[in-house]
């Protein structure tokens, strides 16, 4: 059993083994104890500088980082570089170096270029979390989302998943991609053609475009926000008839299993991609899943700055 | 017991068995009476156990006190990883597992219980977070094995066993719980 994790940085599932998997989610599940007591605090990261660097918005990641850093003790900013020196053309490597030379502890970073967070990996010497880089790797999601259902299911190999709607634009789709079949999950993607990337087989999922076909026996559904923008580059004619032919509501709902797990990654389009009725209904898990993600970040800042790394 | 010092002892020739199952059995017991004694009576008290020996043992001591005393003693199960003062340090291990103190401390006498006190670092991060969950009237600390050495002025009311010990000697707990036996066993470096 692994006790710490192999690198420095958590950059992407795509390179995260198993037992790295396994480990923060075991570590994240202590963590969630501490967000349940009354003060939700302990000493283990005091001292430790986190910068959370977002270079596009959110609420509800960076809060989550924020909030998980708190709880461990550590000191955290907040850097959103629309109200920064980015905007005045400073460039990513010469942001980095300049936070590193007021000694940072870890960076955690959203940015939409890919590789933008192993640029800085690669360039500084603290661990780095990528939070979101393009349409590429959403790490942190995924792992929350393996958290959730693995809380609810107790085990994760054998599970049917069905991850439904933009998945070509989706980072978070890439992310539970990786992590859930290196955890034995089956894994299906269900959209428009469109939206849809080409080859996405190759990554061991099996491919639709129905989706009542896609969620027969599936045991958890995740469904992906619809962007507008995607309307308006014609990737599909009208939000009502997304709504009609991949939207889930609780008629689609009729068959399916009485344990069955309903998510998203939030936040949410209500009436497009997922129904009130289903977003509040009883099978959906999304709001244990804001919740787990406060664990699992707890998780990954304590392995990765109090575990010392195996260096494979 | 330190998770560093755990593998270690494979590799160490010398044992030597301190205490066998029936020795930790009636050492158990006076512990229990002596609880019992000292706190005059088994009323408010709570027992927590450091993780992991430490927690089968304050089971084993719940059961006693039931058995003294008539009454059903609270036992908590306490992780101190996220509390320890080498966090971050080579040799540290990553290993968190989840306390478990499904009662409120604030007010109540608590018996904290491990396995064996060596520094007392792994007490004092145990003190520490006991405190953020509230304000026991009392801690008290029972052992089954004190091996001295102390880093901190940190000392147990209950003793088990006193083992005078070399620092190049490893002192292992084990129990049937955990270990499918029971005893105590010096391994020497």
């Amino acid at each position: 059993m692994v006790t710490a994790l192999k690198g420095k940085d958590i950059l992407g599932l795509e390179e995260v083994e198993p037992e790295e998997i396994q480990l923060i989610l075991d570590t994240a599940e202590s963590m969630k104890e501490v967000s349940e007591r009354d003060i939700k605090k302990v000493p283990t990261l005091r001292g430790k500088t986190i910068i959370n660097l977002f270079y596009e918005p959110s609420t509800r990641t960076r809060t989550s980082f924020e909030i998980a850093g708190k709880r461990l003790s550590a000191d955290v900013v907040n850097i959103s570089t629309s109200a920064s020196s980015v905007v005045k053309g400073e460039t990513l490597k010469d942001t980095g170096r300049n936070l590193m030379a007021m000694k940072p502890d870890l960076l955690v970073i959203r940015h939409s270029a890919v590789g933008a967070p192993r640029i800085l990996a690669d360039a500084l010497p603290i661990p780095v979390i990528n939070a979101g880089d393009g349409a590429h790797e959403h790490p942190t999601q995924a792992l929350l989302d393996l958290f959730s259902i693995r809380e609810r299911k107790k085990t994760l190999n054998g599970l049917k998943v069905a991850i439904v709607g933009d998945i070509t634009h989706s980072r978070v789709a890439r992310s539970n991609i990786h992590g859930m079949t290196k955890m034995g999950m089956e894994v299906r993607v269900a959209g428009p053609a469109t939206l849809l990337p080409r080859l996405v087989e190759r990554l061991g999922v099996a491919v639709f475009t129905d989706l009542d076909r896609a969620i027969e026996g599936v045991d958890v559904i995740m469904m992906l926000r619809i962007q507008l923008e995607r309307q308006e580059q014609s990737l599909f004619p009208s939000l009502r008839e997304y709504s009609r032919l991949f939207g889930l509501n609780l008629r689609r709902l009729e068959g399916a299993k009485k344990d069955l797990l309903i998510m998203h990654p939030g936040p949410m389009n209500r009436g497009v991609e997922i129904s009130p009725e289903v977003a509040d209904g009883p099978y959906s898990i999304i709001l244990d899943q804001v919740t787990n993600g406060v664990a699992i970040r707890m998780a990954i800042l304590f392995l990765l700055l109090g575990g010392v790394s195996t260096g494979a | 017991m330190c998770p560093k010092e755990g593998m270690a002892r494979m590799n160490q020739k010398e044992v030597a068995e301190i205490l066998d199952g029936q020795g930790v059995e009636r050492t158990l017991t006076r512990i229990a009476h002596e609880i019992v004694e000292k706190n005059k009576g088994a009323g408010n008290l709570v027992l927590i156990g450091i993780r992991s020996r430490g927690v089968h043992l304050a089971r084993r001591l719940a059961s006693r006190l039931k058995e003294i005393e008539g009454i059903e003693i609270p036992v908590g199960a306490l992780d101190i990883t996220l509390y320890r003062d080498d966090i971050g340090e080579e040799g540290f291990q990553a290993t968190v597992r989840k306390t478990d103190i499904p009662f409120p401390v604030a007010g109540k006498a608590v018996i904290l219980v491990d396995d064996v006190l060596y520094t007392g670092r792994t007490i004092r991060a145990a003190l520490d977070a006991i405190i953020d969950l509230g304000r026991p009237r009392l801690i008290q600390l029972a052992v089954l094995i004190d091996r001295g050495h102390r880093e901190l002025p940190i000392r147990a009311d209950y003793v088990g066993k006193n083992i005078p010990t070399s620092r190049s000697e490893e002192v292992q707990v084990m129990l049937e719980e955990e270990d499918g036996k029971n005893g105590v066993m010096i391994f020497k470096g």
